[in-house]
């Protein structure tokens, strides 16, 4: 840790912060400039205690309540790590498929929820845009079909949930070994009577988005981005995937650092720092160790990592999403929009493959097989690779928990982009402008980042920036929000 | 011939049995008074009082209150379903209930209760009791976080299961299920088929690795809230 003894006086109190409030600190050398900038996020930890205790059965559930925005993620990490507690390594195909569905549904809902309703006011009426108009009720009245769009998208999802777990949020689809329902014809025919529509809209994201990228690449090519490893989970065969797959991380070049590694091996691979000034954990390439082995996960990381989709639109996108880097991994902060599209339209393309598929009205749900005392699980939520790990003692109860949660993956990269938008807004002056402001809430909201605040207040980002001198002084502080 | 006792319900002429109690002539009457400890294969208790009812003007528990000729009772009126809701009010701070990730969620009598009489938010300030949980059992789970002291496990291991499993220890807030073991369910007789096992109104006692097996939208109280039908639609 750099951390000088000036600089660690500044350490945020849980009471100090706002409530629903992003907040950024921006740590100044005795020239002025920026030395370091923290994004100060939620913590999860108190949970890993709570959970200690309860029985097994009841994480899927409960690990819900971790987060209210991607609770279907957590839902089905703790399922598999669950699976793996009850002895079951294959689920039945109409299981496998039903959770699959249910995982599609959610990164349809969340994609949506973020492109259309947080992100489009950036990009539709740029960073500089009055806040008053850059918002979802902006869009809703300059661009009202898109508006309309976005949250059919978003509850078409919302209904595949519904459909598979019970309830549109919190519900219980995904149970050791298996699921508790399958799809009835009724609720697969309501569902299959909108898929073409929510095909063509997800193919307008994604030009949207590609489009954007391609007319602002000059400017977006160098706003908060740098270079970076990224992590995700592949399939076995390079494809794309969200479910199922061994870890894959690269550098910034493309050069493989490890790969299909197995999911309970991920602490062989991969650690957590600690740090004074925060509650979250910055986790790290254990290879190449805390200073540069941090990463990038979630849609950015997952298009770059994967060798190809295995559908047949989402595919022809990435080609051409790829080709922009000659098929190096893209390393631009803002691309994430792009990738995350693409992540959307082809969670339209499986949600539509799955639906033609008459498994899903299989009646074999669940399978059992023999007790085992520790599991782990892991998927990509929409935020990113998601870790969940449990050991069980021979009572049925939880005695360890361990999460990793994409935004704390993501917790390094967010701070790098809020320095490198800090540099550049910040030129001597230590004082916060509203410039400073906005470029910084919309560097952070590439990343998605499942902080309360983030989908708080219509789009907008409740946002603290605080200016500190290298004696921990606040020379100068704006809210906005 | 067993002698026919008339009296009133809320201004319905109501015929019973002497010797029943006002909740067992109002339920073959069709008639559903709210209940917690009661239950229809064991012996009344009469401490939760949420069957409570008002006899002549006076405050009864409707499960030990024999009829009697000529009775006047009030059930469903405001005064007395606010002083119900009160009950469940309490009930909900005293304990630990998290319903959110509570596996009996939808088959709850206390949260169907709760729903009956339209509480969202709890009105009293949440006491967070520190309770234990009792794992040991290899098939039944204890956690009494979700005990509302009502007694029907151990009236079902004593009156139907022949067995002593469960009793009461301390008194007031500090009142806990407790069970005849200093090593906890697992040294007890008690097995998983026990009557005792299947009548908690909450999820305080359960079968173990059940979990959420009803989908949403199957469970008990998913589409008709408690009291709907009849007493008959309860935990077995
Ligand atoms: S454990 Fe259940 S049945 Fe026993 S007293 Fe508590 S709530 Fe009643
Ligand atoms: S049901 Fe009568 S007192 Fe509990």
């Amino acid at each position: 840790m750099s951390d000088t003894p000036e600089t660690r006086r500044i350490v945020i109190e849980p009471v100090t912060r706002v409530e629903g409030h992003g907040k950024v600190t921006i740590l100044l050398d005795d020239e002025a400039k920026v030395k370091q900038a923290r994004l100060h996020i939620v913590e999860f930890r108190g949970f890993e205690r709570f959970i200690q205790g309860r029985p097994f059965w009841e994480l899927p559930v409960l690990v819900q309540r971790l987060c209210g925005i991607c609770p279907v993620s957590h839902h089905l990490a703790a399922a598999k790590a669950v699976d793996g507690i009850v002895g079951v390594d294959t689920l039945t195909p109409t299981a496998l498929k039903m959770r699959l569905l249910m995982h599609h549904g959610q990164f349809l809902q969340s994609h949506a929820l973020h492109f259309f309703h947080l992100s489009s006011p950036d990009l539709l009426f740029g960073f500089d845009a009055d806040v008053n108009e850059r918002n979802v009720i902006g869009v809703a009245a300059k661009y009202p079909e898109l508006a309309k769009q976005g949250i059919l998208l978003r509850k078409y999802g919302q209904e595949i949930i519904k459909a598979t777990a019970g309830k549109k949020i919190h519900g219980t689809g995904a149970i050791p070994g298996g699921v508790n329902k399958n799809l009835s014809l009724e609720e697969r025919d309501q569902l299959l009577s909108d898929i073409d529509q929510i095909m063509e809209w997800a193919s307008g994201a994604v030009t949207l988005a590609k489009d954007y990228t391609l007319e602002h690449l000059d400017d977006l090519s160098g706003f908060g981005s740098f270079e970076s490893n990224h992590l995700s989970i592949v399939r076995s065969d390079g494809a794309y995937e969200i479910y199922d797959g061994g870890l894959r991380a690269q550098d910034a070049e493309g050069n493989i650092i490890f790969d299909h590694v197995e999911n309970e091996k991920y602490d062989e691979y991969l650690a957590e720092e600690v740090r004074s000034w925060t509650y979250m954990k910055f986790p790290f390439i254990k290879e190449i160790g805390p200073e540069e082995g941090w990463y990038r996960v979630g849609p950015l990381a997952r298009v770059n990592n994967c060798d190809f989709f295995d559908t047949p639109e989402a595919e022809k996108e990435c080609k051409e999403f790829k080709g922009l880097t000659d098929g190096k991994p893209n390393n631009i902060t803002m691309a994430y929009h792009w990738a995350r599209m693409i992540e959307l339209l082809h969670s339209a393309e499986k949600i539509q493959e799955l639906l033609d598929d008459s498994d899903l009205q299989g009646e074999d749900l669940v399978v059992t097989g023999e007790r085992r005392d520790e599991a782990v699980g892991v998927i990509e939520a929409p935020r990113g690779t998601l870790f969940h790990h449990y050991r069980v003692n021979e009572d049925d109860q939880v005695t360890m928990a361990n999460l990793i949660v994409s935004t704390t993956s993501n917790n390094e990269p967010m701070n790098r982009a809020v320095q490198k938008v800090a540099e550049d807004y910040l030129s001597g002056v230590p004082e916060i402008t509203e410039g400073l402001l906005n470029h910084v809430e919309v560097a952070i909201r590439a990343y998605d980042p499942c902080l309360s605040c983030a989908t708080h207040a219509m789009g907008q980002m409740p946002l603290i920036v605080e200016l500190m001198d290298r004696q921990g002084r606040i020379v100068d502080r704006k809210i906005k929000g | 011939m067993e002698k026919v006792v008339t009296f009133l319900l809320d201004g319905e002429v109501i015929q019973g049995q002497e010797g029943q109690s006002i909740m067992q002539a109002a339920d073959e009457a069709g008639k559903y008074i709210p209940r917690l400890c009661a239950h229809k294969d064991l012996t009344p208790h009469g401490s939760c009082r949420i069957c409570t009812v008002l006899v002549n003007g006076r405050p009864q528990s409707a499960c030990t209150q024999p009829i009697a000729d000529g009775i006047l009772v009030e059930s469903e009126t405001p005064k007395v379903n606010q002083l119900r809701t009160d009950i469940i009010d309490m009930l909900f701070v005293e304990g630990n209930h998290f319903c959110m990730f509570c596996e009996k969620s939808g088959s709850c009598e206390l949260q169907a209760l709760a729903y009956r009489f339209g509480i969202t938010a709890p009105k009293y300030p949440y006491q967070f009791p520190q309770r234990d949980v009792d794992a040991s059992h290899p098939d039944i789970f204890l956690d009494r976080n979700r005990c509302v002291l009502c007694g029907r496990c151990v009236r079902a291991s004593k009156e139907v299961d022949g067995k002593n499993v469960f009793q009461f220890v301390g008194r007031g807030v500090e009142k806990r299920i407790a069970v005849n073991s200093e090593q906890g369910l697992k040294g007890t007789d008690a097995e998983v088929m026990d009557k005792a096992i299947s009548v908690c109104p909450v999820g305080a006692i359960l079968k173990k690795r059940v979990g959420y097996a009803v989908p949403v939208g199957r469970r008990l109280y998913d589409h008709q809230p408690i009291g709907t039908a009849s007493e008959e639609e309860t935990t077995e």
